[in-house]
């Protein structure tokens, strides 16, 4: 027997060990990880040096902003609206390694540099956020190109049913996954969100990002347009920011529910084996 | 069936490369070769992008209606030095804008002189590098009208100012290219929302590039120097920040 073989891939069955992801999806998805984890991280210490977030063209310390990270009276606090969370520990006032309480938004053991540096957070920042921008472009002609996006993440009919779409639903909630070949394909709940983040979520992350910058701001003024100014897109640049964390963690359970190495293999080795069916 | 990574070892692993990205994170940032390899290159790269796609462009324009009800002040409000203090008492009558370096004719302004130039008014946003904007107007001499005076020589490139502020002994100073320096929204503003500028904001003449940063847009400027390179000036990074701080020369993101 010459296992692990690669199935035949025209009846591929539960055990089988078939190929699952393309060389270009597994080295985006990587480039995708490294740049990602740096974006977030040095984003928080450019967050750092201004801690509040405004709606419309401009916003500084005297004006109006909806979400604000602070400290006062030995309390941090962060405010939405006009609701303040206490969050003394996690966000606005913390403790640094040596036990040192620091009034600062998000602590040094979530931003890089760990050490508050507003210059050396923005040169990872940009330098990442090119390969980034570079790579999601990249993708998404190569998937437009070699029919990866029509194959495989655009809903098949009848995949839209409101009764498919529950039944999607009522599996994952119990934990109950595709297995043989069914695992193949893509379900509706994963194509919605992978479209939603190649789509959506990265595309504004990147466009509000170019919104945020004066330069940009001269060569493309639509812009500011869809975004509603400079400081509407800096707000949605951070919530769209903590979507796609949400989409990590959610991420992350899901591959650790499946089988952590199996998914894992999948995505560097582009190797992947089929769940067995239930019955045998 | 071989299984070699298991639920635990799994979590386990990603949530022991975490610190281990911030600390090598850390160190990268810190070395030199690092940050003129990747970060010098993201920077040019930027630049060079910005420059091709609309080296033109003008910086969007607003209403009176869109202005900030309050603009606030930054880095220095107050220089400390004493020539400042007696053109400061004196109203800056006696002060005056030096041109010089690389040019042909090198000229003295006084604030007079530079208010019966043509003027350019405009309402723009100033974005600080720490995340605030406010709209503010402004009101100056655009700065091409200077430079077109004094007629720059061929070997000139960039155009630095220096200002008279200070952080500690440090002088402050600032320098842009050609591009944005002969850029007609480029002014050395002395009004502001309708009134002579303040200390605050940068009394007698401050410098308006309004497609960079504010750190870039040099207050108290005393003089301007028309250089066929920076690397001379100061510490050689084109501004008191970049010098301070490794901020970025190219401001324009």
């Amino acid at each position: 027997m010459t296992s692990p073989s690669i199935a035949d891939p025209k009846s591929p069955k539960g055990g089988d060990l078939v190929r699952r992801h393309r060389f270009s999806t597994r080295l985006w998805h990587w480039t995708n990880v490294l740049s990602l984890v740096i974006l977030l991280m040095s984003g928080l210490t450019i967050f750092n040096a201004h801690p509040r977030l405004y709606w419309g063209e401009y916003g500084a310390n005297p004006d109006h902003s909806w979400l604000q990270i602070g400290a006062r009276n030995n309390a941090g606090y962060l405010r939405i609206g006009e609701t303040r969370f206490t969050t003394t520990g996690y966000l606005g006032r913390w403790q640094d390694d040596t036990g040192q309480f620091r009034n600062r938004a998000f602590p040094s053991s979530v931003t890089i540099p760990t050490s508050y540096n507003l210059a050396l957070a923005r040169r990872w920042h940009l330098t990442f956020a090119w390969l980034f921008a570079i790579s999601i472009s990249t993708y998404i002609i190569w998937s437009l190109f070699n029919g990866h996006i029509f194959r495989d993440l655009l809903p098949k009919k009848g995949e839209l049913r409101p009764s498919h779409i529950w039944h999607d639903i009522k599996q994952h909630a119990r934990l109950r996954f595709p297995r043989g070949a069914a695992a193949l394909k893509y379900n509706i709940l994963q194509k919605a969100s992978y479209i939603g983040v190649i789509f959506v979520l990265i595309p504004v992350m990147v466009l509000t990002g170019l919104t945020m910058s004066p330069g940009m701001d001269a060569t493309w003024p639509w812009l500011l347009d869809v975004f509603g100014g400079r400081h509407s897109a800096r707000s949605i640049h951070f919530i769209t920011a903590a979507l796609l964390i949400l989409f990590f963690v959610v991420h992350i359970i899901m591959v650790v529910l499946a089988g952590p190495f199996n998914e894992v293999r999948s995505m560097i080795t582009g190797k992947f084996r089929l769940p067995k069916e239930k019955n045998q | 069936m071989s299984r070699l990574i298991t639920r635990r070892k799994f979590l386990t692993g990603v949530a022991l490369a975490a610190p281990t990205v911030l600390m090598g994170c850390d160190r990268l940032g810190a070395s030199p070769t690092f940050r003129d390899l990747v970060f010098g290159s993201s920077e040019w790269l930027s630049y060079r992008a910005h420059r091709l796609i609309g080296s033109n462009a003008l910086a969007p324009e607003f209403t009176e209606a869109e202005m900030s009800p309050i603009f606030r002040t930054n880095g220095n409000t107050q220089p400390g030095s004493a020539d400042y203090a007696r053109h400061q008492n004196q109203g800056f009558a006696n002060w005056q804008l030096k041109v010089s370096g690389l040019v042909n004719s090198p000229r003295s302004y006084s604030l007079a002189q530079l208010r019966a130039k043509t003027a350019r008014t405009q309402i723009t946003r100033h974005d600080c590098v720490e995340g605030w904007s406010a709209i503010g107007k402004w009101k100056g001499v655009p700065l091409a009208t200077l430079l077109n005076d004094v007629q720059l020589q061929p070997n000139a490139r960039y155009i630095v100012f220096h200002c008279a502020d200070s952080f500690g002994s440090r002088p402050y100073y600032e320098s842009i290219d050609l591009v944005d320096a002969f850029h007609p929204q480029t002014i050395m503003a002395y009004d502001m929302n309708d009134a002579q500028l303040t200390v605050g904001h940068g009394a007698p003449v401050r410098l308006r590039v309004e497609r960079q940063l504010g750190y870039k847009h040099a207050k108290y400027v005393m003089g301007i120097e028309a250089v066929a390179s920076f690397a001379d000036v100061h510490r050689g990074r084109g501004g008191y920040w970049e010098d301070a701080g490794y901020y970025e020369w190219y401001a324009g993101i």
